[in-house]
C-alpha cells in the first residue's frame, strides 16, 4: 500500500506469474476509484485485469486524510476528544471509548462502575450501529438494494438513543476522560430494553432477504478466502480474522470496562470467506442485543465520573491500549511528556490494517469479487486515511 | 374517409394483412407513442413500487404522488449539455443509441395487441422478433467501443457474452411453444398471431400445456428474458457497484434517455413474447371453465370498471390530501388525473367499445405483470457474477430447454410413438 500517487510504476506492479493465452492481450489497467460508487468513500484501487479477472490490485489512500493524529499534538487531552469520534464515523462511540480508555491507563484512573455499564451499552448499541451500515452497503455492492434500507430504518432507532442520550446521532463525544458527562436519561433503559426486542426480529428479517438467498450464497461462499495464518501474518483483527475461525476478540482476551462481568460468546467461522464474515457480523450483532440485555438490568447506581483533575496534565510515560471495535482492533499510541498537550498520538485503526488483506483476497478473482471484498473488509476511509 | 374507417372496424385482419397501409402506419404511430408513454409509465411505477418495497415514499414532490417526475426528468434530459468525449469514435457513439431504440421499438411490428391489433402479421413473426431483438446488442457494444473507455468497454464485453448465451436457452424455449402449435391441428406457425390462435383452438395457454413441461418451457424462457434485457439480477452489464453505469457511462442527456428508453422497450417486448407465447396472448383469462354469453359480459366489462376503480383511488387520494393552500394544485391535479381515468373508464363500458378494446386490455394487462415481475426482481435479488451468470445459463437453462424440448416433442408424438412400437412388435 503506498501514500501516494508517486510510488506507482503501473509497468512494473507486481502481478505474480500469469499464464499465457492464446491471443495474450495486454492487460487491462482499470483505475478504480477516488470516485467510484462502491470503495465506500475516496479509496481508489488499481486493478491490473485480465478480461474480468483480477491479476494484482494496488490501493491508493490518503485522499481523506486530516492529520488527526498531528491534531492531536496540538490539543489538550480533553479537546482531543472529540476529533477521535470524525475517523470511524459510523462508529464514533467505540473510537471516543477507545481514546478515553487509553488516557485513563495513562492517568491511572478507571471510570466509576456505573459509568462502566453505560459506555458497554453504548458501545455495542454502535456495534450494531456499523454493522448495519455494513449489512446494508455490503448488499448494495453485491446488487441486493433493498437490505440497505431495512438496515437504515433500524439503525435510526439506535440514532435516536444516542441522540437522547448526548444530543448528537453520529459524532457522538459522548464520554469524557474518566468517565461519563451525561448520566442517563429517564427511560433510557427502556429505550434499550425497546430496541432489543424490535431489534431481533428485524435481524430475521435481514437473514431471510439474505442468509439462503442462493444468488447471495453464491456470490459470497468462497470469495475473498483468508487463511487464518494470512489472517495473523497481515494482522487482521475483527470479525473478518474471527470468520477465519480464530476466536479472538479483546472483550474476552483483554476486558476491559465491565465486559468479563458480562456472558456473551464470539461467534468464528470455518472458511474464511464473505458468506462467513456475513454470518459471523449477523451473529455478533444477536450477541451484542444479549450483552445490551444483561447490561441494561445490571446499571449500578452511583458516581458517573472518576476524580479526574480539571486540567489533565499525565506523569511522563507512554501507553497502548486498545478496543474490540466494530471493525477490529482499535487501538491508541499515546506518548506523554508531562505537559497539557501529548507529545504524539498514533492510532491503529482496524479499517487501515484490514485493508491490507484486499490484495491476498481478490488476487486471481473477478472484478465483482473486488467490490465483494471491499465490503467485506467494512472499511471506513475516514479511519484509513485519518 | 367514412368507409375508410368502417372498412377498418369492420375487418377481421390487421392491417398489414389487409394492404392498408393508411391504417399500418396509423397503427406504427399509435404504438410508437403506446411504448413511448408506457415507458414514462413504467418509470414512474418503477420509482413507487420499489420505493415502497423498501419502506420509502419515492417520487412525491413533482405533481401529485410525482405523477409529473417522468415528465420532469425527460424535460431535464433534453435541455441538458450534449457531451461526447473528446477520444470517442464519434460517429459510432452517435449511432449507437439510434441503433438500440430503434430494434427496441422495431420488435412491436408484429406484437399482436389484438386479432386485428397489430401492425401486421408475419408468419415468420417470432423469429422476427428475436432477430431483431438481438441487433439491440450490437448498439449496445458499439456504445461500449466507441466511448474509448475502460468502464463501458467492459460493460459492452460483458452484455455481448450474456445476451449472447442466453438468447441460446431462450430459443430453446420458444421452439417449445412453436412445436406446441403444430401438436394438434398438424401445422406449426411461427406467426404471433397464428400461436395465439392456436391455442385459442386447443382450449388451453402453453404454459399449462403437458403440465409441468410447458411451465417449465416458460420459466427458461421468464429467466432468460430477464437476462437478455439486462435488468436485476442479470443487470451486470449496468452493474453500478462495479462498472458505475456499464455500457452507458460516457453518456449523458439525450442519449442516456434513448438507451433508457430502449432498456424499457426491450422490457416490454420480450414480456410480450412471453404473454403470446405462454400466456394466451390477448385472450381473456378461463374461456374454458368461466364459459357462456354472461361470463363473455362480464369479463368485457372488466376494462371500463377496472379504470373506475383507478380513478376511485385517485378521488380517494385528492380527500386524504392535507387540506391546506399549498396542496391545492397537487390535490386539483390528482382530482383532474382520477376525472380523466373516470372517463376513459367509462367510454370503455360503451358496447361498441368494449369489445374492440378488450383483446388490448387483457394483452397489458399480462404484459404489466411481468413489468410488476421485473421491478420485484429487483427489489429482491442480489446481483449474479459473471461466471456465474454464464454458468446458469449454460450449465442449468440451457440442458433444461433441450430436455424439456424433447419431452415436449416425446410426449406430443406419444400416439404415433406408439403406434410405431405396437406395429413393430406385430
Amino acid at each position: 500500500m503506498s501514500q501516494g500517487t508517486d510510488h506507482l510504476d503501473l509497468d512494473n506492479l507486481d502481478v505474480g506469474t500469469k499464464e499465457k493465452t492464446f491471443l495474450d492481450s495486454t492487460e487491462l489497467v482499470l483505475n478504480m476509484g477516488p470516485q467510484h460508487p462502491s470503495t465506500h468513500g475516496v479509496l481508489r484501487v488499481i486493478l491490473k485485469l485480465d478480461g474480468e479477472k483480477v491479476l494484482g490490485t494496488e490501493c491508493v489512500i490518503g485522499y481523506l486524510h486530516r492529520g488527526v493524529e498531528k491534531i492531536g499534538e496540538n490539543r489538550t487531552y480533553a479537546m482531543f476528544n472529540p476529533y477521535v469520534d470524525r475517523m470511524d464515523y459510523v462508529a464514533a462511540v467505540s473510537n471516543g471509548l477507545g481514546y478515553c480508555e487509553t488516557v485513563e491507563k495513562l492517568l491511572s484512573v478507571e471510570a466509576p462502575a456505573r459509568a462502566q455499564y453505560i459506555r458497554v451499552i453504548m458501545t455495542e448499541l454502535c456495534r450494531i450501529a456499523s454493522h448495519q451500515v455494513w449489512l446494508g452497503t455490503h448488499a448494495l455492492d453485491i446488487g441486493a438494494l433493498t437490505p440497505l434500507f431495512y438496515a437504515f430504518r433500524d439503525r435510526e432507532e439506535i440514532l435516536k438513543i444516542f441522540e437522547r442520550y448526548c444530543g448528537a446521532r453520529l459524532t457522538t463525544h459522548a464520554f469524557r476522560i474518566g468517565g461519563c458527562i451525561y448520566e442517563t436519561y429517564d427511560g433510557f433503559e427502556q429505550d434499550v430494553k425497546k430496541y432489543c426486542t424490535f431489534f431481533l426480529p428485524k435481524l430475521d428479517e435481514y437473514e431471510e432477504l439474505l442468509t439462503t438467498n442462493r444468488i447471495w450464497v453464491t456470490r459470497t461462499k468462497n470469495v475473498g478466502i483468508l487463511k487464518p495464518e494470512d489472517c495473523i501474518a497481515l494482522g487482521v483483527t475483527g470479525p473478518v480474522l474471527r470468520a477465519s475461525g480464530v476466536k479472538w476478540d479483546l472483550r474476552k482476551a483483554q476486558p476491559y470496562e465491565c465486559y468479563k462481568d458480562l456472558d456473551f460468546e464470539i461467534p468464528t467461522g470455518l472458511n474464511g470467506d464473505t458468506y462467513d464474515r456475513y454470518l459471523v457480523r449477523i451473529a455478533e450483532m444477536r450477541q451484542s442485543v444479549r450483552i445490551l440485555q444483561q447490561a441494561v438490568e445490571r446499571i449500578p447506581p452511583g458516581p458517573i465520573m472518576a476524580k479526574v483533575p480539571k486540567v489533565i496534565k499525565p506523569p511522563v510515560g507512554e501507553v497502548y491500549h486498545s478496543i474490540e471495535a466494530p471493525k477490529g482492533e482499535l487501538g491508541y499510541f499515546i506518548v506523554s511528556d508531562g505537559s497539557t498537550q501529548p507529545y504524539r498520538v498514533r492510532v491503529r485503526p482496524p479499517s487501515f490494517v484490514n485493508l491490507q488483506a484486499l490484495d491476498t483476497m481478490v488476487r486471481g478473482m473477478l472484478v465483482a469479487d473486488v467490490v465483494a471484498v471491499i465490503g467485506t473488509l467494512d472499511i471506513v476511509l475516514g479511519e484509513v486515511d485519518r | 374517409m367514412l368507409d375508410a374507417i368502417k372498412t377498418y372496424l369492420n375487418s377481421t385482419v390487421t392491417p398489414g394483412e389487409a394492404g392498408s397501409q393508411f391504417w399500418a402506419l396509423l397503427y406504427i404511430v399509435a404504438i410508437t407513442l403506446g411504448i413511448s408513454l408506457a415507458v414514462i409509465a413504467m418509470n414512474w411505477l418503477e420509482r413507487k413500487i420499489l420505493a415502497h418495497m423498501q419502506i420509502r415514499l419515492g417520487p412525491m414532490r413533482v405533481g401529485p404522488h410525482g405523477l409529473m417526475q417522468p415528465f420532469a426528468d425527460a424535460l431535464k434530459l433534453l435541455i441538458k449539455e450534449d457531451i461526447i468525449p473528446a477520444n470517442a469514435d464519434k460517429l459510432v457513439f452517435w449511432s449507437a443509441p439510434v441503433v438500440v431504440t430503434m430494434t427496441a421499438f422495431t420488435t412491436f411490428l408484429v406484437v399482436p395487441f389484438g386479432r386485428t391489433h397489430a401492425v401486421t402479421d408475419m408468419n415468420i413473426g417470432v423469429l422476427f422478433m428475436l432477430g431483431i431483438s438481438s441487433l439491440g446488442v450490437l448498439g449496445i457494444i458499439m456504445a461500449g467501443w466507441s466511448s474509448n473507455s475502460h468502464y463501458p468497454l467492459m460493460g459492452s464485453l460483458r452484455s455481448s457474452a450474456q445476451m449472447v448465451s442466453y438468447e441460446v436457452a431462450m430459443g430453446l424455449a420458444i421452439v417449445c411453444a412453436v412445436l406446441m402449435t403444430s401438436l394438434q391441428t398438424g401445422t406449426g406457425t411461427l406467426s404471433m398471431i397464428g400461436i395465439v390462435q392456436a391455442q385459442q383452438a386447443q382450449g388451453v395457454w402453453f404454459i399449462f400445456k403437458f403440465f409441468p413441461l410447458g411451465f417449465l418451457a416458460f420459466v427458461v424462457f421468464a429467466i432468460a428474458m430477464i437476462a437478455e434485457t439486462n435488468r436485476a439480477p442479470f443487470d451486470l452489464p449496468e452493474a453500478e457497484s462495479e462498472l458505475v453505469a456499464g455500457f452507458h457511462t460516457e453518456y449523458s442527456g439525450f442519449r442516456w434517455s434513448l438507451f433508457f428508453l430502449a432498456e424499457y422497450a426491450a422490457m416490454l417486448a420480450v414480456s410480450s413474447i412471453a404473454v403470446t407465447l405462454w400466456l394466451g396472448g390477448w385472450l381473456r383469462p378461463f374461456p374454458n371453465l368461466l364459459s357462456g354469453p354472461a361470463w363473455d359480459l362480464a369479463f368485457s366489462l372488466i376494462p371500463g370498471l377496472s379504470f373506475l376503480v383507478m380513478a376511485a383511488g385517485c378521488f380517494l387520494g385528492t380527500m386524504r390530501m392535507p387540506k391546506i393552500v399549498q396542496m391545492r394544485a397537487q390535490a386539483i391535479g390528482l382530482g383532474t388525473f382520477g376525472a380523466l381515468l373516470g372517463l376513459l373508464g367509462l367510454v370503455m363500458l360503451a358496447p361498441a367499445v368494449r369489445d374492440r378494446i378488450q383483446d388490448i386490455f387483457w394483452f397489458v394487462a399480462k404484459v404489466a405483470v411481468f413489468m410488476y415481475l421485473y421491478i420485484w426482481y429487483r427489489g429482491t435479488f442480489p446481483r449474479y457474477r459473471f461466471d456465474q451468470l454464464m454458468k446458469v445459463g449454460w450449465k442449468v437453462l440451457l440442458p433444461i430447454g433441450l430436455g424439456v424440448l424433447i419431452l415436449t416433442a416425446l410426449v406430443g408424438m406419444r400416439h404415433e410413438l406408439l403406434a410405431v412400437v405396437v406395429g413393430g412388435t406385430r
